[in-house]
């Protein structure tokens, strides 16, 4: 059509469709190569991390956990005390350094400072037994938080394998499993946990000096309890996910190319259900992280000296009427991880789950 | 090596059904069929919705175990032992293009998807030129294998679903109703590619649809099935010129005709009643509640396909 001439066109009817050209002007070269950019060919993750940006609420959250990272890890490395060190000033046990206000010191230390010495703060005070108390807070938000993530891919790996196994193999398998899993459910959470956390504390005991003596029996019986009560909840959603994935036509078309089950799960079934088990898991680290604290709060959590923030919180208790900040700054940290670990997971449910879209 | 490629022998495919706490009962979705193709030929398998079209073309590539009968691929029977090695030579082309493609793939690793599970390449190199060629086989621009299948439209993912078809280099593909979610236009381009692959690669398909027009333009040989048995068997056009089997003549008389003076012309044959359940067939023949030409016989007795001459088969006691 390069040499067309709009003059040719025959006379337009009254009443006809007919497009009058002498109207149109050619696309200049600028114009047409706007035309040929086509959308940025976008995978899955990078449209949910798009989405989840645009969530003020879930960045806020991000930036939240992010400096409670950073802060957990640097801290340790700039305050000069230890969590389970007892204070004392030129190598003297400073008694008078107990149950200070935050931003104060004691006489010992007071005395120090003026002979010309520097002295790191007690940004949260000390605690009764004269031990810095931010740091101790600063550890304990460190083990709830590893708590809570390790406890959480626990439940995610052994949901993921068994609510896998059942949802694909179906049938006698899946019964099986199912009413295994709804026994677990059935039992009283709280009542099991107590009962296996004192059990374990009596029986387990490790080769003093290696790695898992220095966890403690406590922390390792807490993982336990994860291990064995918290995947029903995960299996039974993947199995209900894997159910409704496996009926598509895709998987017949893997079966019918000679994709054998394994396969399926791992190339087809698992990335179709990804989304729903990146927001559990994300949703599921916050409930280990309660589930820590109060078993620490009632006493078999992790092991003392060792603080967490459950048990920082139990031991606030005695004094709270005359020292209620001893309370408020594990509480503090419990509730901004909880919070923006919440909200972090309904942001990737939001930007991750299909059938949110807006 | 002979000219038959594929044969089904009494093919018997009966899903349980729980009608009951315990009890179940047999739904004949496929009973008793049998039918054969040959080298590079087109089988057209016609039916209603429920009729077990798809049921045999699944059954033949054994994603249902057959409840009976036999599956002859080349002269080597089908078993469950050797069905990963024939599923290099059957492949299976789907209905839903926007469901039979994995939505969290790209096109180059689903078209790579057989190779990657026959393990039919070097390196990836080899992988990567052999998916290159099979897009340019079927039509689909080689910066296109990096995008997922959500970016194209149905006749483009279709066309991704025939190039998987043909990772392997089948010599048998079943193409279930690989047209009826397409629009017409879009079908033509599909149909002819499907023809123009036959004539180059040499293969043969057993192509089931629903609609007579599609089937007779493509096949070289039509079976049309009710309720589960082949009723008739014939060349595209003996069919369409003579057809003996009463479902098949009401079948082709709803056909649409694109000439209003033909079609008002024409009568149609209109069937009365619904399909019967497949749970509670009638006995004998299975048509014989909505035939104009029932007698007794059809009642007590199943007709068998019974050659008419020049391979015409047709499943009816009436001549």
């Amino acid at each position: 059509m390069e040499n067309f001439d709009p003059n040719k066109t025959p006379k337009k009817q009254i009443l006809s469709a007919q497009i009058d050209l002498s109207k149109f002007e050619k696309a200049t070269d600028e114009e047409k190569r706007q035309q040929d950019v086509m959308s940025e060919s976008t995978s899955f993750f990078k449209d949910g991390m798009r989405k989840l940006m645009k969530n003020p609420l879930a960045v806020l959250s991000i930036i939240v956990l992010l400096a409670v990272i950073i802060t957990i890890i640097v801290a340790p490395m700039i305050v000069p005390y230890g969590y389970d060190e007892i204070l004392s000033v030129n190598g003297k046990r400073d008694k008078g350094a107990k149950n200070l206000a935050p931003f104060t010191y004691s006489k010992a230390e007071q005395k120090f400072i003026d002979a010309g010495g520097t002295r790191f703060p007690h940004i949260m005070g000390t605690d009764e037994q004269c031990r810095d108390y931010f740091i101790r807070v600063i550890y304990g938000a460190r083990i709830s938080l590893v708590i809570g993530f390790f406890a959480s891919i626990i439940v995610l790996i052994i949901g993921m394998i068994i609510g896998s196994i059942s949802g694909y193999a179906g049938g006698r398998v899946d019964l099986i499993l199912m009413r295994i899993v709804d026994i677990i459910y059935s039992l009283p959470d709280m009542l099991v946990i107590i009962l296996l956390a004192t059990v374990l504390n009596q029986t387990l005991s490790f080769p003093s000096g290696s790695a898992l003596a220095k966890l403690g029996s406590n922390m390792i019986s807490m993982f336990i309890v994860f291990g064995l009560l918290y995947w029903v909840g995960m299996a039974r959603l993947i199995r209900g996910q894997i159910l409704s994935i496996k009926e598509n036509e895709y998987v017949l078309a893997a079966r019918s190319i000679g994709a054998k089950p394994g396969w399926i799960i791992k190339k087809h079934i698992l990335p179709n259900c990804l989304s729903v088990i990146i927001v559990s898991t994300a949703l599921q680290i916050p409930s280990a992280i309660f589930t820590e604290s109060y078993l620490s709060f009632i006493g078999l959590g992790v092991n003392a000296p060792m603080p967490s923030l459950g048990s920082l919180a139990n031991s606030a208790r005695q004094g709270l009427q005359t020292y209620p900040y001893k309370l408020i700054f594990p509480a503090l940290m419990i509730c901004l991880i909880v919070l923006s670990l919440n909200l972090l997971g309904d942001g990737l449910r939001d930007a991750f789950d299909p059938k949110l879209k807006r | 090596m002979s000219d038959i490629l594929l044969e089904v022998k009494n093919l018997k495919q009966y899903f349980p059904v729980r009608t009951g706490l315990l009890r179940s009962k047999p739904l004949k979705a496929v009973d008793d069929v049998s039918f054969t193709i040959g080298r590079g030929e087109t089988l057209g398998l016609v039916g209603e919705s429920g009729c077990g079209k798809t049921t045999v073309g699944r059954t033949i590539l054994r994603l249902y175990e057959p409840t009976a009968g036999e599956i002859i691929f080349d002269g080597e029977p089908v078993t469950a032992k050797n069905i990963t090695h024939m599923r290099k030579q059957m492949q299976m082309v789907f209905q839903d293009p926007y469901s039979s493609l994995d939505p969290r793939m790209t096109v180059e690793d689903i078209i790579g998807e057989p190779l990657d599970v026959h393990q039919l390449y070097a390196n990836r190199k080899e992988r990567r030129e052999k998916i290159l060629e099979l897009m340019a086989t079927v039509g689909l621009n080689a910066e296109h294998a990096t995008r997922y299948a959500h970016e194209f439209s149905g006749g483009q993912r279709q066309r991704i679903g025939i190039a998987r078809a043909l990772a392997v280099n089948p010599q048998f593909i079943v193409c279930d109703e690989p047209v009826s979610a397409l629009d017409v236009s879009i079908q033509a381009q599909v149909i002819n590619m499907f023809e123009e692959l036959q004539e180059k690669l040499g293969v043969a398909y057993l192509f089931i649809a629903h609609d007579l027009l599609v089937v007779r333009h493509i096949s070289k040989r039509i079976a049309v099935m009710y309720l589960g048995k082949i009723v008739e068997v014939a060349d595209a056009d003996e069919l369409n010129e003579n057809p003996q089997h009463p479902y098949t003549q009401s079948l082709l008389s709803a056909v649409p005709i694109p000439d209003p003076d033909v079609t008002r012309a024409r009568k149609r044959i209109v069937l009365e009643g619904d399909v019967p359940s497949p749970l509670n067939m009638p006995t004998g023949c299975s048509f014989r509640t909505r035939c104009r030409y029932a007698t007794e016989q059809c009642a007590s007795q199943c007709p068998a396909l019974t050659d008419r001459g020049d391979g015409h088969f047709v499943a009816c006691w009436n001549k």
